[in-house]
């Protein structure tokens, strides 16, 4: 019953979060409209038939949230010396495959997300029937070290929330 | 509307201009680097620190001028950084799908 109502409990919370904030009030009206959203919104998500997602452990959660922001700004500022660079060193930038064990679909669309929003490495392509991810670095010097960075930091705590 | 303290007006300007600088050298990567893989790299300089710093002087701005908490900013910050990558990685699976072809 309540599944029925809530098929994406974490979705409705946020959705209610999000009016809220758009709307800057906590009036009994926007309330309201909040609750309404919160339960619809999920509820027509359903007719997507999207596989049921395990999401837990907050601290692993937090701990992935500080890495990416500790990596987004360093990588800003490693990018932005190599564009600033006089004379462009440019050539060092290419591929690395990196074998995952990571299989939740939630899962490996964060990491996308991750990767990809990170200044310097790009998501660029997934096998599924492999589990090899392959990116592009910008400044790639030494390959086994951007295998073991993204596995010890990144892969180990999305299994942990995802799997 | 309250009057802006100077430390909160040199705050906001700091922020504006980093945001603003962040964004300016994203952009310039985009011109400067000569590979296509290299230039999708650049602009992602606009939607992280670029837009996180210019969100922050808007909050600081705002929350000091109404005299109370406005967060909604942190919205943008939230969307943007979730939503680019879907553009980008079109964008390089094309590119990738066009390389495969070439080949």
């Amino acid at each position: 019953m309540m599944r029925r109502i809530f098929p994406f409990p974490l979705f409705s919370v946020a959705l209610f979060a999000i009016w809220l904030l758009l709307n800057q009030s906590v009036s009994p009206g926007h309330l309201f409209a909040g609750a309404l959203i919160g339960i619809l919104g999920p509820i027509a998500m359903t007719a997507l038939e999207l596989p049921r997602a395990k999401f837990r452990r907050v601290r692993a959660i937090l701990k992935l949230l500080w890495l990416w922001f500790e990596d987004v700004v360093r990588s800003n500022n490693a990018v932005a010396m190599i564009v600033l660079h006089p004379n462009l060193r440019g050539a060092t930038s290419g591929f690395v495959d990196i074998p995952l064990e990571l299989r939740s679909r939630y899962g490996l669309a964060l990491l996308a997300i991750i990767i990809t929003s990170t200044p310097g490495t790009l998501w660029t392509d997934y096998d599924t029937a492999t589990g090899v991810m392959r990116m592009h670095v910008l400044d790639l010097i030494d390959k086994a070290a951007w295998v073991r960075r993204i596995k010890e930091r990144y892969e180990s705590l999305l299994l942990e929330i995802f799997e | 509307m309250n009057a802006l303290p100077d430390w909160a007006a040199w705050l906001t300007a700091l922020l504006l201009l980093l945001g603003a600088g962040i964004t300016f050298i994203g952009s310039l990567g985009l011109v400067r680097l000569r590979k296509f893989y290299d230039r999708v790299h650049a602009p992602t300089l606009g939607t992280t620190l670029g837009t996180l710093n210019i969100v922050l002087a808007s909050m600081i701005y705002f929350s000091i001028t109404e005299a109370r908490p406005v967060l909604h900013e942190i919205l943008i910050a939230i969307f943007v950084t979730v939503t680019t990558p879907i553009t980008l990685l079109l964008i390089v699976r094309a590119a990738v799908f066009r390389d495969q072809l070439g080949k």
